[in-house]
């Protein structure tokens, strides 16, 4: 039986606006990633991927508030801890996180030494100049960094490098878990192609023994993780492996989401595009029932009369949120 | 001129140097290239190829150094402000980021109204303009009801690049050029946002020139192909033969670095880069 490392149960979080309205992003989710595996989390903008991101950490600042649930890191409950404890204890020692604007993140008046030398004094402040260099050497070795960037200003980096220099620093501390949010979004294919390779190869040589993934990128869900989850309105609609869920959705949403899939295969051209219409629901006030009926084109009345749909499960991890099937 | 083959748009040795002495850098070199009447082009090539530049360039908004362009058979003249919002009437844009296109202190009808009165259509009866506006709209499958009265933060990214193609097609200019405008929005929004392009061009006859780094996308759209490396055209053709008979190995890199599902998607061979 493998180690769980991160084991969510039934998770809910809510945003708290100005004027109090409640804005439940993150509904009862619940996701367990085991130890050398990774998992991936797609879903369009607004469906609270990111959101989902931050509660799975702990890291509730306002206007992020918990509501609900469970969440155990490596067999350790992390839900009752103060945030700014988690901040300092947990975030980059036990699990890191990308964010999707990552490279943005680097101080331009900072060389990235300095910037390397911030994270870890932050964690270990009796940590040595000579040992972070020689830490900081080793690890853009191995994950074919060369060693001038340490020397450099954010400025004279290509937008790839940036990228991978953020994941290589966020991972120096040794995390167990790695939250990579959209890390090549901003990038083009080629670049993205090298941050895929960095994060395989970091999860190949142990320096993380977990991941969670997170795009909107099918095709790169499919060949970079083991499981994938589909979210939508702040609900987990399907989950199984990248096989079943890619080659074969269950859900109404997943098999629209690969209706508008664009691959340089031949025949592609022929095909058409079959966008979903119409946007998410508002998550202020959530539909009854199937929050995807309004877009479904197999909705039936009995969609939106049963107030909450569950999750039915199939076995071996496999799961959809639909009565339909 | 509207024979449906005649060119549009020509440029010739077309060459831009940005920087002087040891920091001159030649983002676009002697590039040539033809697009006819109606045609959907992509130029592709990976960050830092010189694809804005070029985009730049044909749009007017910055001086080649070197080399000449030909609007509708004649040299592009915009030495004026006025004959340069001339061209502009017939050469349009929608840029990568949605969120920095718009004035963010003017509502939306008014961004929709000043393409109406920029087509010489200041004298419009109202019910005219507002007809005008929703038919627009309605193009982009989103309610003109809807959008009264807001500001463009108030929408998502997707929403506000349909918009920006209601701009073009108030504007019904000859060439649109579309700089990435899918990089920024999810998988889901993005085939909306093409099927759009592709409408626009079949019921407006607009001529569009599609920049991407993500082939699959200029696969999906063009006829016409050109792959930039290092500010060169290396290859050029028609989408079939550019696509699945490349010749270049640049080409090919570009074609493997997509993430496919029926092909194996291969992260050994990735070589790191230095830079």
């Amino acid at each position: 039986m493998p180690k769980v490392l991160l084991d969510v149960n039934e998770l809910s979080t809510k945003y708290v606006t100005r004027f109090h309205e409640d804005v439940y992003a993150v509904d009862r989710v619940s996701l367990k990633v085991e130890e050398g595996k990774s998992l991936g989390i797609a879903g369009e903008s607004g469906c609270g991927k990111s959101t989902l991101a931050l509660s799975m950490m702990g890291y509730y600042f306002p206007p992020l508030h918990y509501v609900s649930g469970d969440i155990c890191l490596d067999g350790k409950n992390i839900t009752k801890m103060d945030p700014d404890v988690i901040r300092r204890k947990i975030l980059g020692t036990e699990i890191s996180y990308i964010p999707q604007s990552a490279m943005n993140a680097l101080n331009p008046t900072q060389k990235i030494l300095n910037f390397i030398q911030d994270v870890i004094w932050a964690h270990n402040p009796k940590a040595t100049k000579e040992e972070i260099l020689n830490l900081a050497k080793e690890r853009f070795k191995l994950l074919g960094l060369p060693e001038s960037v340490l020397y450099k200003y954010p400025v004279e980096l290509s937008g790839g490098m940036k990228q991978r220099t953020v994941i290589a620093v966020s991972v120096i501390l040794g995390p167990k878990v790695l939250i990579a949010d959209e890390p090549s979004s901003a990038l083009d294919v080629t670049s993205q192609k090298m941050v895929i390779k960095m994060l395989v190869d970091l999860m190949q040589s142990g320096f993380i023994k977990a991941m969670v993934f997170i795009t909107h990128e099918l095709p790169l869900l499919y060949n970079v993780v083991d499981d994938i989850m589909v979210m939508y309105a702040g609900q987990i609609v399907e989950k199984g492996t990248a096989d079943e869920v890619v080659l074969d959705p269950l859900h109404p949403y997943s098999r629209g989401l690969m209706g508008s899939l664009i691959v340089p295969e031949e025949g592609m051209r022929e095909q058409k595009l079959i966008a979903i219409p119409g946007a998410p629901p508002n998550l202020k006030d959530p539909p009854s029932g199937c929050r995807f009926a309004a877009r479904c084109k197999y909705v039936i009345p009995q969609c939106t009369k049963i107030h909450t749909i569950d999750m039915q499960e199939l076995g071996n991890g496999r799961a959809y949120r639909c009565i339909f099937y | 001129m509207d024979n449906g083959s005649g060119s549009c748009l020509k440029c010739v040795e077309l060459t831009k140097v940005y920087g002087m002495g040891r920091t001159k850098t030649l983002a676009v070199d002697h590039v040539s290239l033809e697009i006819h009447n109606k045609e959907i082009v992509s130029i592709v090539g990976e960050s830092g190829s010189g694809k804005t530049t070029l985009a730049k360039l044909l749009l007017g908004l910055t001086e080649p150094t070197e080399g000449e362009i030909y609007f509708l058979g004649k040299k592009r003249d915009i030495s004026t402000h006025k004959k340069r919002l001339e061209y502009w009437k017939n050469i349009q844009a929608i840029f990568q980021d949605p969120y920095s296109s718009f004035n963010i202190f003017r509502k939306i009808d008014d961004v929709l109204l000043d393409c109406i009165n920029m087509r010489d259509g200041k004298n419009t009866p109202r019910e005219e303009k507002i007809r005008m506006m929703s038919e627009a709209c309605s193009f982009v499958n989103m309610k003109f009801e809807e959008l009264t009265n807001k500001y463009p933060f108030e929408l998502s990214g997707g929403q506000m690049q349909r918009l920006m193609i209601a701009r073009v097609f108030l504007l019904k200019p000859k060439i649109l050029i579309a700089d990435e405008p899918t990089s920024m929005i999810d998988a889901c929004s993005r085939a909306t946002i093409l099927d759009m392009l592709l409408k626009l061009n079949a019921e407006e006859g607009t001529t569009l020139i599609f920049i991407t780094h993500d082939i699959g996308l200029a696969y999906y759209l063009s006829q016409t192909v050109y792959i930039m490396k290092k500010g060169r055209i290396v290859e050029s053709g028609t989408a079939e033969e550019v696509i699945l008979h490349p010749k270049e190995a640049y080409t090919k890199r570009l074609i493997s670095d997509v993430p496919k599902i029926r092909e194996e998607w291969d992260l050994s061979t990735v070589v790191y880069s230095t830079e």
